[in-house]
């Protein structure tokens, strides 16, 4: 069986999946059974004190998941690095997917702070998993900080425009020592699957899924093309020619 | 007394620790973090932490995100 590894960690699925957007508990429920992830992020917030909302904990088993929280919507490095802190409390396990934001419209990681606060995290025990720009030295920079996966984006966050810079992510695996996971900018299954075929270790994503028009059917093409992409990767694809070639054989045509 | 809970202004009969705060808002204390004074404290700090007048104090929990 596939399998991959972060931090000694051992995970049967290569797709990472979120819990955000979705339209109901129920239909999160079932995209993330079709998706066959066993990881998924989950995000830190202030609980609601008149406790009429039903928390996302009576919805996802733990036994069944192992929860990564982010940092998502933090633009300094204190403030994930605080809200880090807080995520390992509640979850109990020092895993975080780390996210600096450096700008509203675009959700473009400060990469600067990115990489003070993978240090520091990592310094105090933090598995971290930076969710970076596709830029091979920042991920090699990131790497150094004691980041124990990099995680470039191959879009904007939610934009579902598919992988941008197909190089950049291919150079990023080619220098990397760490796992690289392809997070945000995934739209449909072709998108998860070049992620892959590309060399990357797993795909991250949770709009692709959550706002398909069927979530639970686009979890499970997401599936398959990961699944596919990874296969495609490793059987190892024929290069690139100019023209023709046919494969049926050229003698033995009738009438010549 | 007064504090201030999640960023706003909270009142709240005392003497009380953290866990009995939690127990008040009906919030379960396994699913959550608490930060006093912006130091995060070991759930099992809870009992022994002892909330008092001014103390800032931020509960969270896992919401969905990406």
């Amino acid at each position: 069986m596939d399998t991959f590894s972060i931090a000694g960690k051992t995970f049967a699925s290569r797709l990472i999946v979120g819990t955000g957007k979705y339209s109901s508990p129920a239909v999160m429920v079932r995209a993330h059974e079709a998706s066959g992830a066993d990881m998924i992020t989950v995000a830190v917030r202030r609980v609601n004190l008149d406790r009429t909302k039903e928390s996302l904990l009576d919805f996802i088993d733990p036994s069944k998941y192992f929860l990564l929280p982010n940092t998502a919507g933090c633009y300094t490095a204190d403030e994930a690095i605080r809200t880090a802190r807080l995520g390992r409390e509640v979850g109990l396990s020092n895993w975080v997917k780390l996210e600096v934001i450096g700008d509203e419209r675009t959700l473009f990681p400060d990469n600067e702070a990115l990489i003070e606060a993978t240090k520091v995290l990592a310094y105090e025990g933090f598995v971290v998993l930076p969710y970076t720009n596709d830029d091979p030295i920042a991920c090699r920079k990131l790497e150094d900080a004691g980041a124990s996966a990099v995680m470039p984006l191959g879009a904007p966050i939610g934009s579902g425009l598919g992988i941008q810079n197909v190089n950049n992510i291919r150079i990023i695996r080619e220098f990397s020592r760490v796992p690289v996971i392809v997070d945000a900018g995934v739209g449909t299954a072709s998108d998860a699957a070049l992620a892959m075929e590309l060399g990357a270790d797993g795909v991250l994503m949770n709009t692709a899924i959550a706002g398909a028009q069927d979530p639970v059917a686009m979890a499970e093409a997401m599936k398959l093309a990961v699944r596919a992409g990874r296969l495609a990767y490793t059987a190892g694809r024929i290069p690139r020619k100019m023209y023709a070639n046919g494969s049926s054989p050229v003698e033995g045509l009738v009438g010549r | 007394m007064k504090i201030r809970l999640n960023g706003d202004p909270y009142e709240v009969a005392g003497p009380l620790t953290v866990a009995e705060l939690l127990e008040r808002l009906e919030i379960d204390a396994r699913r959550v973090a608490v930060e006093y004074n912006l130091v995060v404290l070991k759930r099992d700090a809870f009992g022994r932490t002892a909330v008092a007048e001014g103390d800032e104090i931020e509960i969270v929990n896992f919401v969905g995100g990406g």
